[in-house]
């Protein structure tokens, strides 16, 4: 009887758990598919096809500490443009990046799909994190 | 019966390669001129050639036709702040630099269209960051009527800023021989179309006429 309620629970726990993972897997899915659409069409001329950057010209997106140090102001580079040096696999790029109007929705899916490419693996930028890394914005 | 035509076809599949590889078409225009040879008149065919121009390099060194004599080289267009096609051209650019670096007989050539913003320490500046130096490949800067006139020899189309700012141009790498005479156009935003651009300069180097000429 013991041995049965607790298989019973074990079940219903592992259910739980890879229903959840199944869940967030989902919208990982749906954000990473849609992010690589607007990535051709509004990023790839510049930063390339596997994020590569050109020369010193464009940077690459393949730095993963800087895009996860900056994880919070990736929606706002996105949008009011991003302008002035920074530093990126420890070179130095001083270019500007134009705004894009790119609706939020469209931020969090572009953002999900570049900091889980070209070597990055960042998780999930859902809406609700976008919306509130816009609010930020200077 | 089938067997020949089967023959025939084959036979001409195999020829059409050869003359592909053998030597490239002559583009543009072309009319007839009547010629003397050895007393007798002939009709000859004249090609539309480059005409003479003079623009300033990234080095502020003055580009003539002289400074292309016994070059073959390849023409674009572009400016400096393009935000749409000229990373991924000149990211497909790039490759023949590498290709060719070590060949003196031959140029890259990049107008800008915007002369006003694109001056020679932003040219400069501009081939630093792309990690360009020597002289194999040169972005000239001149006065806008002459670099939208020269565009038309290149069978080119340039336009002046649309309302939103932006700037309306081709994407084609041109190849020019050594008569100055167009042999091939591009899609410089095609990696495919630059890769068989770098085959067809191997090609037109190997040519008789070309490799005779000084």
């Amino acid at each position: 009887m013991k041995l049965k309620v607790t298989g019973g629970i074990l079940l219903l726990l592992t259910a739980v758990i890879f229903s959840c993972q199944n869940d967030s897997q989902v919208e990982f899915n749906r954000y990473y598919s849609g992010g690589s659409a607007i990535y051709q069409a509004h990023c790839q001329n510049c930063h390339g096809a596997n994020g590569e950057g050109l020369q010193q010209l464009i940077p690459p997106l393949t730095d993963s500490a800087y895009l996860k140090k900056n994880k919070n102001a990736l929606a706002c580079f996105l949008k009011t443009g991003l302008k002035g040096k920074i530093s990126i696999n420890n070179k130095i790029f001083e270019g500007e990046m134009p705004a894009d109007s790119l609706a939020p929705i469209e931020i969090a899916k572009v953002l999900t799909y570049v900091t889980n490419s070209f070597g990055n693996k960042l998780g999930t930028i859902n809406l609700q994190q976008v919306q509130g890394d816009l609010e930020k914005c200077r | 019966m089938r067997k020949l035509i089967w023959g025939i076809i084959v036979l001409s599949v195999l020829d059409a390669c050869n003359n592909k590889q053998g030597k490239l078409p002559i583009l543009g225009n072309r009319e007839p001129v009547n010629k003397t040879v050895d007393g007798k008149s002939v009709v000859d065919t004249a090609y539309s050639t480059i005409p003479d121009f003079k623009f300033v390099n990234q080095y502020g060194d003055t580009i003539t036709q002289k400074s292309l004599q016994g070059k073959i080289y390849v023409a674009d267009f572009f400016f400096t702040t393009c935000p749409s096609i000229c990373p991924v051209m000149h990211r497909n650019m790039l490759n023949v630099y590498k290709e060719f670096k070590a060949d003196d007989n031959f140029r890259i050539i990049s107008h800008t269209i915007d002369p006003k913003y694109d001056t020679v320490p932003v040219l400069k500046r501009y081939a630093d960051k792309m990690g360009l130096s020597g002289n194999n490949w040169w972005l000239l800067h001149g006065d806008k009527g002459s670099t939208y006139t020269i565009a038309k020899s290149y069978l080119q189309t340039v336009q002046e800023k649309n309302p939103a700012g932006q700037y309306i141009h081709d994407g084609f790498f041109i190849l020019i021989d050594k008569q100055k005479r167009i042999r091939g156009t591009y899609e410089g935003t095609d990696p495919k179309e630059v890769e068989k651009m770098i085959a067809d300069i191997k090609i037109l180097k190997a040519e008789p006429e070309q490799a005779a000429a000084k």
